[in-house]
């Protein structure tokens, strides 16, 4: 009762019509910057930061807020339509929306997107309006150990999804592990792989200049020669019919939706983990569950629901270890805790109660900024649609620039630009060869996660590998990793069995 | 008397600046002023201490109005800040680049060979030194250093201090407790004090050397406990902890939170950001921040700031020798 109550004094900040006006300039922008490949929450709430000095600290985190939400929502445009994830939290996005729009149906995709993701954002809402508090103490006890196997079984989840050749995706996964070593060691403070010399290597090799290189001109290249001048996306049209067929198709999916917000919500919470993995595990249960686990990577509807409410859920789930702890979980948290502390809030485990309404006011508008989020990111549809319709010539030329710009920009270090180009060629020819690309991308992601954790926790222990296994938590995510590793065999073995006894018959 | 006249003036200076948003600035200084934004560039990745803090700085100038043109943070954190040292070498002479530095300004060109030398580079200011605190948790039942380092005896290898990556400010001060105390700990690194603080307060790791901010908001929920500071007087903040000092051990470390500039500088340039620094570190928000956090404001400029440079790039010179070849290679 205590809870509803704070909640609608929230309301009333957040529903002010300056704040309602906020919410909806705020969700616009983040929609166009998630959008843009390369572009994604952190660049707008970067750029948006400064801006909010103008305004008090109640509207300001509601315009971040908002800001944050809209370019959740819009980092699946940009992986639906382009095929280039715009953050790490898309990639999973890409598996089903990209051949869902390479068969004319982007527009059903996007939907799809925008539905999860406004489930996603509402269920982990509502989760965390009931049980934030409680929960800040679940964050803590994920140390070092707990973080390693948490990573181990997104990982596992991957292996497991099949489909691709196994070998080469294992060959990726390698692949992209070694990448995820350049740059300098946190352990010891060396650089490595720094091939000689070259200062722009002691960063690391990150994600977005990876995916950009394999995804993004990569994929113009290998267009480009398959299909010359005939457009390789069929041109799709939006329509109020296929809007309600849409929305149907939908809520036949509800229990996939469900277990991705919560599933995506806990996730997101535990400090470091967030949302990639997030995406990931979602995908890879959607898959093992269902009834015709073939159709996913081939367009299937669910496979773009599934890792969208995750994401989401686990951007908001993301936020409560920020506000109660004062632990960012992801780089745009750690720019939100920046901004509270530049109004003089004190996030931790005492803000709830020196500063209700802020908290509150933040919370309702998560609430407001979803509602706001689906309804321009639908109404925007048919202009994002329309962009696919443009000649493949102009298309090409406009996605290049996006892709250069989109690397340049976080860092401004030319040294990613041509990374960006040497990736480009590679995600050419590996392609060709018909590796896939995620596996690579998503190991460059996780990899130094996973490193990090798992050294921590042999310092710690002083090399006692067991300690993954002793500790209750971690020893309950390893079980379950391998679990999702031996389960796809055990299926095809079964499933062997039945073909075997379908042919004696 | 002094304190409230320059509030005024900041008071006054904002209310003409929404009146005038251009020509208000025009009081600051005579002479040189920025003709396009000015580069301010942060020696750390997004999200840690010395950003935040380094953004801090750029709201308080941009709410106050105190320079004519737009100062934009640029992250420039890889290679322990090697990475913004060498863009101060190669851009000699530039009037619109500034660099908020912490204490990988000496450790850093000490560590690796990135052909940089601290003494070529302008200095500007020095806003504070940030200080650091002997943390445990709240559960361990330990209430002094005495308590502390019994208890660290008899765990050996086994007691886990958490800190950041290793050959930065926290494992130093993890040597020097170490080697003070003769003591044997297992040093973990994690990615930002951040996270460290989390660990202790989750209890995978024993105790930290986390600085007050990181901290504050678990002190305040009474889930960590402070032992001893390592500063040369007791903090206002922090009134019943003692220093390590009074308690008969000469631990003293300090982060320092400084701006500089490229080798060659104009002087009139240099002048308008020192005074523009000065106004900030008089401002209310600054003021209220350092005693909240637990800083020790300590402007110092000039030939004076650069002397404190290269006396502190000395110390840690030794600091790391003592640490051995393992780290400094």
């Amino acid at each position: 009762m205590d809870v509803l109550a704070l909640l609608a004094d929230g309301f009333a900040t957040s529903l002010s019509p300056i704040n309602l006006m906020i919410v909806l300039l705020g969700v616009t922008a983040g929609l166009f910057i998630g959008a843009m490949p390369g572009l994604g929450s952190v660049n707008g709430v970067a750029i948006v930061l400064p801006l909010t000095f103008i305004v008090p600290p109640s509207s300001a985190i509601i315009l971040l807020a908002a800001i944050y939400y809209g370019a959740m929502y819009g980092g699946a445009v940009s992986s639906i339509l382009l095929g280039i994830p715009g953050a790490s939290t898309a990639v999973a996005t890409t598996f089903d929306g990209r051949p869902m729009a390479q068969q004319g149906k982007a527009g059903l995709a996007l939907i799809a997107a925008a539905v999860a993701s406004f489930i996603g954002g509402t269920i982990s809402v509502i989760l965390f309006t009931l049980f934030a508090a409680p929960l800040a103490d679940l964050a803590l006890k994920f140390g070092p150990a707990e973080e390693f196997a948490l990573v181990l079984l997104a990982f596992t989840t991957f292996v497991g999804l099949g489909g691709d050749d196994k070998l080469k995706t294992v060959v990726m996964i390698c692949l992209g592990l070694v990448l995820s070593t350049v740059g300098l060691d946190l352990i010891s403070g060396q650089p490595r792989l720094i091939f000689g010399d070259i200062p722009g290597f002691y960063s690391g090799i990150s994600f977005l200049v990876l995916a950009i290189g394999v995804y993004g001109i990569g994929e113009i290249l290998y267009t480009i020669e398959t299909s010359k001048t005939a457009p390789q996306v069929t041109p799709a049209r939006i329509t109020f019919k296929e809007l309600g067929y849409g929305i149907k198709r939908m809520g036949r999916i509800w229990k996939t939706m469900t277990f991705g917000s919560v599933m995506g919500f806990f996730v997101g919470m535990l400090p470091a983990a967030g949302a990639t993995p997030a995406s990931l595990m979602a995908y890879g249960i959607a898959k093992q569950t269902s009834r015709s686990p073939e159709t996913f990577g081939k367009g299937n509807i669910e496979g773009v629901a599934a890792p969208e409410t995750a994401n989401n859920a686990a951007s908001t789930g993301s936020l409560l270890p920020m506000l109660t702890l004062g632990i960012p979980g992801s780089p745009t948290t750690a720019l939100l805790l920046g901004g509270m502390v530049m109004w003089g809030l004190v996030p931790g485990p005492m803000l709830f109660i020196e500063q209700p309404d802020f908290v509150w006011g933040l919370i309702s508008s998560l609430y407001t900024a979803n509602f706001a989020a689906v309804a321009i990111n639908i109404a925007l549809i048919p202009l994002f649609v329309w962009a696919l319709r443009m000649p493949f010539t102009v298309l090409c030329a406009i996605v290049m620039v996006l892709c250069i710009v989109g690397g340049f920009a976080p860092s401004q270090k030319m040294h990613d630009v041509w990374l960006i180009a040497g990736f480009g060629v590679a995600g050419y020819l590996l392609r060709k060869a018909d590796y896939p690309l995620a596996p690579l991308v998503l190991a460059l992601v996780l990899g130094p996660l996973m490193e990090k954790s798992f050294r921590q926790t042999l310092i710690a222990e002083q090399g006692n590998v067991l300690a993954f296994i002793e500790r209750p938590l971690s020893g309950a995510f390893i079980a379950i990793a391998v679990l999702f590793f031996v389960l796809p065999f055990v299926r095809y073995l079964r499933k062997g069995s039945r073909r075997s006894i379908v042919t004696a018959e | 008397m002094a304190y409230t006249f320059t509030r005024r003036i900041a008071m006054g200076l904002a209310a003409s600046a929404a009146m005038f948003a251009t020509t208000a600035t025009g009081a600051l200084a005579e002479g040189w002023k920025p003709q396009k934004p000015v580069q301010m560039v942060i020696m750390a990745g997004q999200g840690g201490g010395a950003d935040r803090l380094a953004r801090l700085f750029q709201s308080i100038i941009q709410k106050e109005n105190l320079s004519n043109m737009p100062v934009l943070p640029v992250n420039k954190g890889g290679g322990s800040g090697a990475e913004a040292l060498r863009f101060l070498k190669d851009n000699e002479g530039d009037p619109h680049i500034i660099m908020a530095t912490l204490n990988s300004y000496y450790t850093t060109p000490l560590r690796t060979d990135i052909g940089v030398n601290i003494e070529d580079f302008t200095p500007v200011a020095r806003m504070a030194e940030d200080t650091f605190i002997l943390w445990v948790n709240a559960d361990s039942g330990i209430t002094s250093l005495e308590e502390y380092v019994a208890a660290v005896k008899d765990a050996g290898k086994d007691w886990k201090m958490g800190g950041t990556g290793t050959g930065q400010e926290d494992s130093l001060v993890t040597a020097m407790l170490e080697k003070e105390f003769d003591l044997e700990m297992t040093y973990v690194p994690f990615k930002g004090g951040g996270d460290v603080a989390k660990n202790l307060v989750g209890n995978h790791i024993n105790s930290t050397v986390n600085n007050p901010s990181e901290q504050m908001g678990f002190y305040n929920a009474g889930k960590s406990v402070p032992l001893v500071a390592f500063t040369p007087e007791r903090l206002a903040a922090f009134p019943d902890v003692p220093t390590a000092r009074e308690l008969g051990h000469d631990i003293v470390y300090a982060m320092q939170r400084s701006f500089v500039a490229p080798k060659g500088m104009p002087e009139e340039a240099v002048a308008y950001y020192t005074a523009m620094f000065e106004k900030l570190s008089q401002s209310e928000e600054w003021q209220t921040y350092t005693s909240e956090k637990a800083l020790m404001p300590a402007f110092l400029t000039g030939q004076p700031l650069q002397e404190y440079f290269l006396a502190e790039r000395e110390k840690h010179q030794a600091i790391l020798d003592a640490m051995g070849d393992d780290s400094s290679s």
